[in-house]
């Protein structure tokens, strides 16, 4: 088997797959100018990248780490309204962020601060629950992280400057497509980086057996926390962008049937499988958006879908297969170099990709 | 002494939703100890119990018979709704990785949840009166028979329950079974029947809490079971899942906790208040106030 290690083939493939990201950026660029993508579908496009953002967020906890955790939401949430409040007191403090023609530079700037600012908090968040909640495993860590997840939403709707049960209103719309969707790239990239790193190694050698890992040398709490935090970051990001489209909040948005969806999509996404979770949260987007005109039967026939494919495919749709788009074309090119067994050729891919 | 009869009547409120909890928490944990698994779907199964009953009422009263009896149709249909969920969605995965059955459960449980919305579309219907309200009163504390009867109701079928786990011999096999899996086959237990009528019993339990609960609370809708569901699952695990008699403790906690918060804290703060007893209990004693603490072997 012939393994590519190399700085040029590393190169290529980073070129190839930024080639392939401008093409679809223009290909839906292309679309919305022409007027096929109207802005109802552009939304959705939004709500699509937001979920992609959630769904490769958790998959660091879910997929990478091993456990499960039902509070994202609650990051989420964080998020949104650490970003919300910082673009709203920009508004009122007189900074001019949108004209009518636009959004102006500063509304871009105020837009990437909330979105590190969002990232930070929920980040800090992320900390002081990751490490105690983190000491259980499997089960319990679902449900501690689940309590978290919906103390996190009731102190929301309870204290004062979140606007309480009201939610907060007259959010800057602060998120454009172009932004949006550079950032989920460029999300995606260091995700993707990540994983393939010595930190991804390490916490995936946690996932398969946590104590021979220990063993091993590698700080199971510190790499567990690591994860977790990381995660509370992203799904702050995501709820920074949830925040400045949607333009209201409301605390009841993120409640624990949140943070099921994101891990359904990951789990039927394939856990482990970024590129799976990419197209389970495309898929589990845009399904009830074209489901729309059956809206009655829209939820049952979502519901009965999922478990029909956890029953036939129980490790999701991609599995641990993360699609790859270089060795897709070398494969192309030499159809014949191909025929190493199936366990050989994703350990070659992921090697590809380094 | 005013405000001592009021904490008497808070107490009493907190045992009679704890007993429900309870109720609801022993389906949630006989589940767990048998399947490890976290049966989403258990909370949407009071629905459907209450969903029963609300239809069997009018049918009961027509001919003749005494409107309680909705319980015994409640308890069939929730029971063999128990059994056929297994059968079909959760015993193709029982070798699966455990967060795809988990995943299965929440999607069994969003089905049941649009499909009664679908049938009985989602506004509250109420619920006919099952009981005679007739309001008793001790020394200045006052209670209602629902009270009274949904406490009584709750521990006789604990008790019943616990009975039946430790004298019969399927009790027996359901405590093997729990146990190791593996091992009970080879000992000639028929594990399918064994797992079959724990969900059924499980389901069985929801139908009446299902039932307590809408005499106290008299209204029907298809989100009714999923905070409930939640409650009551937390009570399992604060009494530690898995252990029957951790079950009923923790349902009681819940009960007690959230109706004492209620009263005397603030209502919207009950359920942070409950979700962070949790969180304490499981950092100081992981497997829950009656929980074993086994050790990990390398």
């Amino acid at each position: 088997m012939k393994l590519y290690v190399n700085q040029k083939t590393a190169y290529r493939s980073y070129v190839i797959n930024l080639i392939a990201v401008v093409l679809v950026f223009l290909l839906l660029k292309g679309l919305m100018s022409a007027g096929i993508i109207n802005s109802y579908v552009a939304g959705v496009c939004m709500t699509v990248m937001i979920n992609i953002i959630l769904a490769a967020s958790l998959t660091l906890t879910t997929g990478l780490l091993g456990q499960i955790a039902l509070g994202h939401a609650g990051f989420m949430s964080v998020g949104a309204y650490s970003a919300a409040l910082l673009v709203k007191h920009a508004k009122d403090s007189g900074v001019v962020l949108s004209t009518p023609d636009g959004i102006t530079p500063a509304g871009y700037g105020y837009f990437l601060l909330s979105l590190l600012l969002a990232g930070v908090v929920a980040a800090f968040f992320g900390l002081i629950v990751g490490i105690p909640a983190l000491r259980l495993k499997g089960d319990y860590l679902a449900i501690i992280t689940l309590g978290f997840g919906e103390i996190i939403r009731v102190i929301i709707e309870n204290v004062k400057f979140t606007g309480g049960a009201q939610g907060l209103s007259g959010i800057p719309r602060l998120a454009s497509f172009d932004v949006v969707f550079w950032l989920t790239a460029l999300i995606i990239a260091i995700l993707f980086a990540f994983v393939r790193s010595r930190h991804g190694r390490a916490i995936k050698a946690i996932r398969e057996d946590d104590i021979a890992s220990e063993a091993c040398g590698i700080s199971n709490t510190y790499y567990k926390v690591m994860a977790f935090t990381m995660s509370a970051f992203f799904a702050g990001i995501a709820g920074a962008i949830y925040a400045q489209q949607m333009a209201v909040l409301g605390a009841k948005t993120f409640n624990f049937l949140k943070s099921i969806d994101i891990l359904v999509i990951v789990v039927l996404g394939g856990l482990g499988s970024l590129t799976g979770s990419i197209v389970a949260a495309t898929g589990l987007t845009i399904l009830p958006e074209a489901l729309r005109s059956f809206s009655e039967y829209r939820m049952v026939i979502y519901s009965l879908a999922l478990i029909i494919v956890m029953i036939f495919k129980p490790s999701g749709l991609f599995g641990n297969y993360e699609f790859s788009l270089t060795h897709l074309l070398s494969k192309l090119r030499r159809p014949k170099s191909n025929t190493p067994a199936a366990g050989g050729e994703s350990k070659q891919k992921e090697v590809t990709k380094a | 002494m005013d405000g001592f009869v009021i904490f008497i009547n808070q107490i009493i409120n907190g045992i009679q939703v704890g007993s429900i909890y309870a109720l609801v928490a022993l389906g949630y944990t006989m589940v767990y100890g048998i399947v490890k698994l976290i049966n989403f779907a258990h909370g949407d199964f009071i629905m459907v119990g209450a969903y029963v009953s609300l239809f069997s009422v009018p049918l009961l009263v027509r001919m003749g018979v005494p409107a309680w009896l909705c319980i015994v149709l409640a308890l069939a249909a929730c029971a063999l709704l128990g059994v056929v969920t297994e059968r079909v969605a959760y015993k193709p995965l029982r070798n699966a990785p455990r967060i795809t059955a988990l995943i299965t459960a929440i999607a069994v449980s969003l089905l049941l949840e649009n499909l009664c919305m679908l049938l009985f579309s989602s506004s509250s219907k109420p619920f006919p009166t099952v009981f005679n309200k007739s309001i008793f009163n001790l020394g200045g504390v006052q209670f209602n028979s629902i009270t009274l009867i949904t406490i009584v109701l709750s521990v006789i079928s604990m008790i019943l329950l616990q009975l039946f786990v430790k004298k019969t011999k399927m009790g027996k096999a359901m405590r093997a079974v729990s146990e190791d899996g593996g091992a009970s086959i080879l000992m000639g237990i028929n594990s399918n029947t064994t797992i079959s009528i724990t969900f059924a019993i499980g389901s069985g339990l929801a139908a009446i809490a299902a039932v307590m609960y809408c005499s106290a609370y008299p209204q029907v809708n298809p989100y009714m079971g999923s905070m409930l569901g939640l409650k009551a699952f937390i009570a399992a695990v604060l009494g530690g899942i898995g252990i029957i008699p951790g079950a009923m403790l923790g349902g009681f906690v819940i009960g007690l906790v959230e109706s004492l918060t209620k009263a005397y804290i603030s209502s919207q703060l009950a359920d942070a208040v409950v979700f962070g007893i949790l969180i304490i209990v499981l950092l100081v004693k992981p497997t829950g106030i009656l929980g074993k603490n086994i050790g990990e072997k390398v």
